[in-house]
Formats: structure tokens, C-alpha cells, sequence
């Protein structure tokens, strides 16, 4: 049985993004937000260490800075009006924020505390300055229950538990999308004036990843193959301190607060590398600098791994805390309490006695689904909209980041891209009629599902996920060369093929999350594919993209975002590969003209 | 190391009823138990189903029964739960409807959530020089616990007042009703204590202490109750 729903507005996904933009949209328009999660269980609500703003409530700060830092930590790649929006409005979004209930942690005269975080400065560039606004280490928790409270105050709809499998695009116009009650195994036909993708990034293509298990970006795939183009899919972000192995994320903010990478030499490494930033250098570059140590045998006992070290001595030693204060392990255990327990849970290490062994975490997608300052969704690298589709948060390229995120900023992005685009669909959608449906919209997306329900084959969804996330680590990583890349896409090439024989064993109706994984995956596919090639073509080093073929950044011929698209027949399946083609659009340059980029 | 984990299955296309199946799984001591679960789905039975996303405590998904104890399955080494051949039983939170296998309809849960308001109110004019509202950091620190709370159900769950009558609006709710009865930002106390004087509320608690010892948040919960009911019992807020 289908079913049939009409709203103004439809968000898929219920994490910062889209739950911002749910609470601005719903006051002018009748909004619904579908997610496969409970929007408690979003990955907004992993984020630990803050979220910045120049509101100068330690010391002086301007937004001006804030841009600047934006523009420079993304490797001049960053379309300048975008980053003026956002340093500009991210003072009153946290204010809007703190308004709503946050609780924020306080200074002596009652305002709202910050840190420290990497790549944030004073006086463009001259010194690290305390931006981040927090909640302890569980700034993005608060904002997810904060919003989250908000659309239960303003009685939000929402469809929790359901899974967005298609987006029912037609001649360029979005018209809603398709969804299964995961629940009921049922499907659901949303027919919306104005969609808003909000379903966050697609990190599970990587063997070591800080993402959530559900971060397999399923609408972005479901635009890929209808054509749409992704933005600059060639630049991830890998976090230097995932805990070893499991890639789970120990904030920046452990750096803030005066945390130092060690090597096997005991060595503080990064002062050699980033004399004035040190160890609070962006994160593309403490990556980079973390890959040459190992490679250069310095990695722990000569292993691929480095040390964390936030034991109150070391702090102490090095004079790196705010200030270059004394602290001591009480003042760490209040900052830092959730990354501190995590430590000891997964590691069994007692950080304020020993270092932590830390490696790159597969973190950020700086790309996706590209959209104009509004959420507007762009067809084409010219500019032209998708008439009644928006997008914003990580699945969205504004591009606010350009080849590299500066920590917190995502949070930042969240708040003020997510309002923008709620505000600018309850606006589209008043002028907006209802673009007719096509017959059956939902019919080859359940021919598709029904076919890994029912097929029998000789592969398992478990194996080509292992191998894609392997294939996708090595070569696709911190460094890249033509023939890493090349391994990478031949393999997916591979992979995709052999999808088409999976056999999964839950043949059932009922929350069959062996059906979903399976998907996923194939989703997941499409993605690492549109990853690999985006960087295979990009014959230069921006950002979090290292090419060790191409060393230097190349802005004569590479100053311009990649337009990515697959030009195949629209399918549901993954897309036949190599089937693409791409473009490039110009980025804005305002008030920052692209310099070397030291620390 | 080997060993056998046991787990309550429930189909409710096929099952009258739940039953235990056992697999012979090998992990890592320092495995999740998380990982386990995962072992199991995707090498031996991919119809076991579970909610995940996070993995790693934060996101509140994976709250289940461990060895007879609610827990995070993302937040528990196997090496703390099970020896090498010994047996390591999972099934699927108590107290709430069964979906299938490991999952319950989480509904109810969040219908009792509702229930207390969990938003700020504060119909004040705003500060006239836009910006945050003052708040001391002591002020701040009154309502701390109740904020690090991830809605994971696994205290309410563990709650024998609320195995006996679901309609117990139970420690969750009153934890979030705490975070904003304590947040001096708040005006709307007097409505949530109401809510939580009448018959299905507060009183219900006997101090069993077993959503406390549930807690992945380490969140003091009964003491927090008791903070709740302590207000309603002098009709002050300190």
C-alpha cells in the first residue's frame, strides 16, 4: 500500500541543518521533516568542542577576522560572499540559539564562554583567539536538543523513522520525494512545492571515519542519479585526532585547551612544521604533517599512529594552554569531560597520565549537493536553479569551506545555512503552486528495493562495503596520486558490479535494516566514485586535497569549484560507471585575494 | 577470544513469540559490544535488527538489556561483559512494545518526554542590545546533570514503577523536566511541577535507584528526582 502526503515543505533529515531550517519555515508554511533517525540521534549532536562566532566576549575579535580565517583555512576556495554570510550572521544565529535555551557554558559577567580552536585567529592570522562558543565538550548535543526542544515547542511535524529513498525530480523541478516507513516497510509519497536536503555527509565510504553508522548520503545519491551535480566532491576532511583505529573524533578542543601531538621522539612535531599555530594549525594541514611523520618513521614504535598528549605536565612544559596558563587535571576533566571518558571507555587509557594514540579520522565532506547563498539547489555550474529543491548543512557546497573546513564552522554553517534555507523556502513556497506528479512516482525505486529484497546472488553487502572503505582509505585519503586514484576507481568500478549480485537474508516487510544497509551501500558506491573522479581530475594540492603528483597549489589553472555529474539515463541503481562529466564554476573572490597559505 | 552471544529474536512477521538464538562469535577484548552485534548481522544472520548510528555513545540509539542490565551496546568493551567461552546475553529494552528483535516502539517514551514541556519558556522582552541573556556560571552549573541526557531510555526502562505501569512518566522526563526547573532563564516551573504532582508523576519513584546505575550519561537521577520532588514538596526552586 502507498501512501500519499502534501505539505508546503518537506526536510529530509532532522540534525542542525534541517531542524533550523524546520523552525523557521514552519512559521510561515506548512513543513514536515522526515528522518530516518530519531532527530535526537542526528550527527549534529556528536559534535563536541563549539561553535564559532565573533562575539568578543574573552577578547577582541571581528567578524572580519572570522571571514578571513574562513577563507584562508579553505584554501582561498571559498566563494567570499558565502563566508562573509557566515561570519556575519553566526554572531546572532548563536545569540538566536542562546535565546531558544541553550545552555551555553558562562563567563564571570554572565555571557557566553569560548575557546580556542584550530586555524581561528585574531588580526588575521597573528595568534590563535578564543571564537568557539560551548557547551563543555558537547556543543553539538546541546544545539541538537535545543532545536529539537524548539520544534516540539512549535509543534513541528515530523515523519520519524522514515527512510527518503527517491526524490521525485522531473524536467528540473523537485515536486518531493519517496519514503519507507521503516517501520511498516510501507512507502510514502511526499508531494512537497519545496524540498530541503539536510541528510549530512556520506563518511562511511571510509574505513576510518568519525561518521555515524547512518552517514551514507542517500539523497545525495538519489540527485546523482537523476543528474544533478555535486560540488567538489574531491575534498574531505580527514581529522587529525580520531582515537586509533576506530576513528572516533577527540575534539580539537583538546588542542584549545592545550593539547599537543607527540611523536615517537617525544618530539612536539607540529612547531617545526606551523611556527606561529602550531598545533592548533587547520586540520588538513596537522593531517598532512601527522602522514609525514609516520612515513618519515615516527610514527609510535614505528607504527601508523602518533600521540595526543593532554596530561596537565606536558601543558604545563610546553606553556600551550590559553594564555599559557597553568592548568591542572580538575580544570581539563570540566573542559573536556566527554572526550576525556571516552578516552578511558575506548582505550583504556588514563589521559591525564598517559598520552592517547591518535590517527586521521575520515570527518567532512567540504563538497556536495551545491547551492546559492539561499539553499537553493543549482542545476548546473552557470547558476541555474532546480526549481523548489534546496539544501544546507554538510550535504550542502554553499561553498562556505572551499577545500577545507576550519573546526566549529560546520556547526556554524548549520545554524546559519539552515535558517537561510528555511527562510527562503517559506518564501518560495508562497508564490509556488503544486507541480503535478508523474504517474506512479514511486515505481522504480520499489522495483529497485524489491530487487535486493528478492535476488538471489553470489555476493555479500558486508564484503563490498569492507572493500570499498579499504580501497577508498588507502587511496583516496590524506595523500593522493593519479595511480592511488586510479586503483581507487577501478575498484569501485569493480564493486558496483558486483552489487548487482547481492543477496542480503531479511526478506521481510518489517524494519528491515538488511534491505536499507544494502542500499546504502550502493549509494555509498556512487559517491566514492564521484569522490575519486572529482580528485583524479584535480591536478594540484588545495586544502584537504593532497595530491603528492601535483605538490603546489595551482591557482592560474585550479582556482574553481568542480561541477561533478553522472550523464547516463536516470536510474536507481548504482550508475554505470565513468558515465560523467565536468564542469567548473568561478569562485567569488571579495575581499581576499589568495596568498600562500602559512601558519 | 570466543565465546557465545545469546540473543532475544522476535519477528513479528513469522513469531508468536520472542525466543533466545545463540551464535559462537570471536572479538577483540576491547570490542565493542556493539561490534558483536554487528559480527553477528552481517557474518552470520542478517536478519538480527538493531538500532545504531553513532557508535560511540553520544547518539542514544543502541540502548538494550546487556547481561540483564540497560546499556549502551556502543559503550561496553566485550571484555567487561563476557569471558573467553562464556556467554553474553542481549535482548531488547524492557517496558516498552516490542517491534522486532532487539528494537521497541520508542513512542511511548517520547510521548512522556512531551508530556513535561521539555523547552524553554521565557516570554520576557529579549535583551534590548541583542545580545545572550545574562546567566552566572553557578546558575549555569544548578542544571548541568540534566542537560548531558540523550533521550537513549535506557533509565526509564530499568524502572520497576514504570515496568509496572507504563503511564509513569518516568526518570526521563523528569531529568529533562529538572534541566528546565533549575534553568533560571525558565518561567514555566510551576506547570511542569504540576504535571509531575499528579498521580502519574514524581511520586511513582521508590528510589530503586536502577535507572542511576543505567545511566550511560553518568547523570545522578534518582538525586535529581529527588530534586523535583523536594520542590514540589516546599513549593520552592533552590
Amino acid at each position: 500500500m502507498v501512501h500519499h502526503h502534501k505539505f508546503d515543505a518537506i526536510i529530509v533529515g532532522a540534525g542542525g541543518a534541517g531542524l533550523m531550517a524546520a523552525l523557521h519555515a514552519s512559521k510561515a508554511a506548512d513543513v514536515a521533516v522526515i528522518s530516518k533517525l530519531y532527530p535526537t540521534r542526528s550527527h549534529t549532536g556528536t559534535a563536541q568542542g563549539g561553535i564559532a562566532a565573533a562575539l568578543a566576549n574573552m577578547e577582541e575579535d571581528h567578524w572580519e577576522w572570522h571571514m578571513y580565517d574562513t577563507v584562508k583555512g579553505g584554501d582561498y576556495l571559498v566563494d567570499q560572499d558565502a563566508a562573509e554570510i557566515l561570519a556575519r550572521d553566526a554572531i546572532d544565529a548563536i545569540i538566536e540559539l542562546e535565546h531558544m535555551g541553550l545552555p551555553f557554558d558562562r563567563t564571570p559577567d554572565g555571557r557566553i564562554e569560548q575557546r580556542r580552536f584550530g586555524g581561528h585567529t585574531a588580526d588575521y592570522g597573528k595568534r590563535p583567539v578564543m571564537r568557539a562558543c560551548k557547551s563543555a565538550d558537547r556543543t553539538g548535543h546541546m544545539i541538537l536538543q535545543t532545536l529539537f526542544q524548539n520544534c516540539i515547542k512549535q509543534k513541528v511535524k515530523f515523519f520519524d523513522e522514515f527512510f527518503v529513498v527517491d526524490l521525485i525530480l522531473e524536467h528540473g523541478v523537485c515536486k518531493g520525494v519517496i519514503a519507507q516507513d521503516i517501520n511498516t516497510g510501507e512507502y510514502h509519497v511526499f508531494h512537497a512545492k519545496a524540498t530541503l536536503l539536510a541528510s549530512g555527509g556520506f563518511g562511511r565510504m571510509f574505513k576510518v571515519t568519525s561518521n555515524a553508522h547512518s552517514l551514507t548520503g542517500d539523497p545525495v545519491a538519489a540527485a546523482w542519479r537523476r543528474g544533478l551535480p555535486l560540488e567538489d566532491m574531491e575534498f574531505f576532511q580527514f581529522h587529525p585526532t580520531g582515537i586509533y583505529k576506530m576513528g572516533i573524533l577527540l575534539s580539537e578542543a583538546a588542542r584549545g585547551e592545550g593539547g599537543v601531538f607527540i611523536n615517537d621522539k617525544g618530539e612536539r612535531f607540529m612547531e617545526r612544521y606551523m611556527p606561529t599555530l602550531k598545533d592548533l594549525a587547520p586540520r588538513d594541514i596537522c593531517s598532512r604533517c601527522m602522514y609525514l611523520e609516520v612515513k618519515e618513521g615516527r610514527g609510535i614504535g614505528g607504527k601508523d599512529y602518533l600521540y595526543l598528549d593532554i596530561r596537565p605536565e606536558s601543558i604545563n612544559k610546553y606553556k600551550s594552554a590559553p594564555g599559557g596558563k597553568t592548568v591542572t587535571a580538575h580544570e581539563l576533566e570540566q573542559k573536556l569531560p566527554d572526550i576525556i571518558e571516552m578516552m578511558r571507555v575506548y582505550q583504556g587509557v588514563e589521559p591525564m597520565k598517559e598520552p592517547v594514540p591518535i590517527q586521521p579520522t575520515a570527518h567532512y565532506a567540504m563538497g556536495g549537493v551545491p547551492t546559492d547563498n539561499d539553499g537553493r539547489v543549482l542545476a548546473e555550474a552557470s547558476g541555474k536553479l532546480v526549481h523548489g529543491l534546496f539544501a544546507a548543512g554538510e550535504v550542502a557546497c554553499v561553498s562556505v569551506h572551499g577545500a577545507n573546513r576550519l573546526g566549529t564552522n560546520s556547526l556554524v554553517d548549520l545554524v546559519v545555512y539552515g535558517r537561510r534555507g528555511g527562510r527562503a523556502m517559506a518564501e518560495f513556497v508562497k508564490g509556488a503552486d503544486y507541480a503535478p506528479l508523474p504517474k506512479d512516482p514511486e515505481a522504480a525505486i520499489i522495483s529497485e528495493l524489491e530487487r535486493i529484497r528478492t535476488q538471489k546472488g553470489s555476493e555479500k553487502a558486508v564484503k563490498i562495503r569492507n572493500e570499498m572503505q579499504e580501497v577508498m582509505m588507502d587511496n583516496v585519503g590524506v595523500f593522493r596520486t593519479e595511480a592511488m586514484i586510479q586503483t581507487a576507481i577501478n575498484k569501485v568500478k569493480e564493486l558496483k558490479e558486483r552489487f548487482c549480485r547481492v543477496q542480503i537474508d531479511d526478506k521481510g516487510q518489517r524494519f528491515n535494516t538488511d534491505l536499507l544497509e544494502a542500499f546504502e551501500l550502493g549509494c555509498l558506491l556512487d559517491l566514492a566514485e564521484a569522490t575519486a573522479a572529482s580528485a583524479l581530475n584535480r591536478t594540484e594540492s588545495r586544502g584537504a586535497h593532497a595530491r603528492d603528483d601535483f605538490q603546489q597549489r595551482d591557482d592560474a589553472n585550479w582556482l574553481k569549484h568542480t561541477f561533478i555529474r553522472y550523464t547516463g539515463a536516470e536510474t536507481m541503481e548504482p550508475t554505470r560507471m565513468g558515465a560523467t562529466a565536468i564542469d567548473y564554476k568561478p569562485v567569488t573572490i571579495t575581499r581576499f585575494q589568495p596568498q600562500e597559505r602559512k601558519y | 577470544m570466543k565465546f557465545t552471544v545469546k540473543i532475544k529474536r522476535y519477528n513479528p512477521e513469522t513469531d508468536a513469540r520472542p525466543h533466545f538464538e545463540s551464535y559462537a562469535v570471536e572479538a577483540d577484548p576491547i570490542d565493542r559490544v556493539l561490534d558483536v552485534l554487528h559480527t553477528v548481522k552481517w557474518h552470520h544472520d542478517g536478519t538480527l535488527t538493531l538500532r545504531r548510528s553513532c557508535a560511540h555513545g553520544i547518539c542514544g540509539s543502541d540502548a538494550m538489556r546487556i547481561n540483564g542490565r540497560n546499556a549502551l551496546a556502543c559503550k561496553l568493551l566485550v571484555r567487561d561483559v563476557v569471558k573467553e567461552g562464556g556467554t553474553l546475553q542481549i535482548e531488547p529494552l524492557l517496558g516498552l512494545p516490542l517491534i522486532k528483535d532487539l528494537i521497541v516502539d520508542m513512542e511511548p517514551f517520547f510521548e512522556h518526554y512531551r508530556s513535561v514541556s521539555p523547552f524553554l519558556v521565557n516570554d520576557e522582552p529579549l535583551p534590548e542590545d541583542g545580545r545572550e541573556r545574562l546567566q552566572s556560571s553557578e546558575a549555569r552549573e544548578r542544571f548541568d546533570h540534566g542537560t548531558k541526557c540523550i533521550l537513549c531510555a535506557a533509565c526509564t526502562t530499568s524502572c520497576p514503577s514504570f515496568w509496572a505501569n507504563g503511564q509513569y512518566v518516568g526518570p526521563a522526563a523528569i531529568v529533562q523536566a529538572h534541566r528546565f526547573i533549575f534553568d533560571d532563564r525558565d518561567h514555566a516551573a510551576e506547570e511542569r511541577l504540576q504535571v509531575l504532582g499528579e498521580q502519574f508523576g514524581v511520586w511513582r519513584c521508590r528510589t530503586a535507584f536502577n535507572c542511576t546505575e543505567a545511566c550511560p550519561r553518568e547523570i545522578p537521577v534518582t538525586q535529581l528526582i529527588g530534586e523535583v520532588k523536594q520542590a514540589l514538596a516546599s513549593g520552592k526552586i533552590e
